[in-house]
């Protein structure tokens, strides 16, 4: 028994010091950094032999788009993804985290993951920081219980949903499925009406944009269909593309290597030692 | 706009009655109003329901008005600043009815009055706090517009105001044709309303559709919307996920 001692940590989950420390400088005028927002249309629908996801790709800054195709869509466990609205990071951190997490309990346990799993660590994950995680969910998928379909918010509720959407062109999307939405949706039809209401967003909600990503989940297979359709294309002021201006002529061609005209040496054992 | 006056032995007394008549948030209001033009003229649909703040206080209130023989004026927001404006359009008629010639305002007339009436009142901080639609056919021609609270107007084919905007004229915009026949119209319509009963929590299911044609200005009668619950997975949702909710 050493009496050594030693620093513990606070006791007990998140320090919201520095939370009041934010609160406190942005009432004395100073202006928070902006963070890269995924202002985003992502969408869940369960059709009959399983689940199928849709996003948008578009990611901004403010009023900036900060990245014209980028994927929303992440992968949790071979049979269950994951969508992510709100701050980019947050979703990146949060989705790999429990990816990882799922990965290390598939390899304890022999079976596959399921979908209440990854639910539940999400979910306790995001209650633990009261809100602070901006990570809005539509997370999906199909084990050995059948398919499901969650929406997680930023506190950490969560709901058990035969449709869903999130982000900022949730109500664009949303009028989609309540106006279209049956029972019993074949394969194609699910597709159709997930890419509809991702392009509902897209061309309503300012926050959404580029391209439709698509992942559909079913029992043993899943199809991740990035780009599954791309309304809008860029265009060009004359049919031919753009054309651009002549090269100038290659007369000659000599190639000289570098090792005749300059000295090598080499320094045993330090090459890139990873 | 505070006046203060000084007395004597230096005490100020505000003039108390100058800033209480400047509209500061609404307290009766109403939501939605979805509006398209067809091919006969304009169809406008708005549920009945006045809300005082989180209360379904008032479940009858006709929130679309016929404006002389031409037009129909459909309000959201403050439903007392709806009602003046509609007097504020009596006085404008019955102007126009003394000079006993048979001529009566159009559509286009009456929107760009209600513009510059919104307008001039938000520019003096106190302002009516409507949006409002303006549809109607005169001459064979058929108008649509908009006016909103800060003066923004703007004419359309198929305009929506509050949450309308953000649930209806996604669909309008997808399924809307210029040669919608009554029936299309009817159906469009109510398909908009539909989602706004499913998704706006001061939407009622009561509601009423107008219509405007060359012949003249009609508002039907109150009815409600069928409406289906029985989705399968929405009766028992976290069978087979046991512990999420």
């Amino acid at each position: 028994m050493s009496q050594a001692s030693v620093e513990l940590p606070p006791k007990g989950g998140f320090s919201f010091d520095l939370c009041k420390r934010n609160d406190m400088l942005t009432q004395k005028g100073l202006k928070a950094p902006s963070y890269l927002k995924t202002g985003t249309t992502i969408v869940g629908l369960i059709f009959e032999d399983g689940v199928i996801l849709g996003a948008d790709t578009r990611a901004t800054e403010g009023p900036i788009v900060a990245d014209k195709n980028c994927e929303k869509i992440h992968y949790m466990a071979p049979n269950i993804y994951c969508c992510g609205a709100g701050t980019a990071a947050d979703t990146e951190a949060v989705t790999d985290m429990v990816s990882s997490q799922l990965r290390l309990h598939r390899y304890q346990t022999g079976r596959d993951s399921r979908v209440i799993t990854a639910l539940t660590l999400l979910k306790k994950h995001l209650f633990s920081y009261q809100g602070h995680v901006s990570a809005a969910l539509v997370l999906g998928g199909v084990d050995i219980t059948g398919p499901h379909l969650h929406t997680i918010y930023p506190h950490g509720s969560t709901d058990t949903l035969p449709f869903a959407t999130m982000g900022s062109g949730s109500l664009a999307a949303m009028s989609v499925f309540e106006a279209r939405y049956k029972e019993g949706l074949t394969r194609d039809e699910g597709i159709k009406l997930v890419a509809e209401a991702i392009c509902s967003g897209i061309f309503n909600d300012l926050g959404s944009g580029s391209n439709v990503d698509i992942c559909v989940i079913t029992k043993g297979h899943k199809e991740y269909l990035r780009n599954y359709m791309e309304p809008n294309p860029r265009t060009y002021v004359s049919s031919k593309g753009y054309s651009f201006t002549k090269k100038t002529e290659v007369l000659l061609t000599k190639i000289t290597p570098l090792s005749e005209k300059v000295e090598i040496v080499e320094v045993a054992g330090e090459a890139m030692e990873e | 706009m505070t006046f203060t006056i000084q007395i004597e032995n230096g005490t100020e007394v505000r003039n108390a009655e100058a800033d209480s008549q400047r509209t500061l948030y609404p307290y009766v209001t109403g939501t939605s109003v979805v509006a398209i033009k067809y091919k006969d003229g304009v169809l406008m649909a708005s549920d009945m329901g006045g809300s005082y703040g989180s209360t379904l206080r008032y479940k009858n209130i006709e929130r679309m008005k016929a404006i002389g023989k031409h037009s129909l004026l459909g309000a959201s927001g403050e439903i007392s600043d709806f009602q003046e404006i509609l007097r504020y359009l009596d006085e404008l008629t019955l102007n126009d009815n003394m000079w006993d010639d048979g001529n009566s305002l159009g559509p286009k007339e009456v929107h760009n009055y209600l513009t510059r009436v919104m307008y001039n009142r938000r520019n003096k901080f106190n302002p009516l706090w409507n949006t409002l639609v303006l549809g109607g056919v005169k001459n064979g021609e058929k108008y649509l517009g908009m006016v909103s609270m800060i003066g923004v107007s703007f004419e359309d084919n198929h305009v929506a105001t509050g949450f309308g905007n953000h649930l209806a004229r996604p669909i309008l915009r997808d399924e809307w044709r210029e040669d919608l026949g009554f029936e299309e119209g009817v159906k469009l319509l109510e398909k908009c309303m539909r989602v706004l009963l499913y998704r706006d929590r001061s939407a009622i299911n009561k509601l009423q559709i107008a219509k405007m044609t060359e012949e003249g200005v009609t508002v039907s009668e109150p009815y409600s919307l069928k409406t289906f619950w029985e989705f399968k997975a929405f009766t028992n949702p976290t069978v087979g996920a046991e512990g999420s909710w």
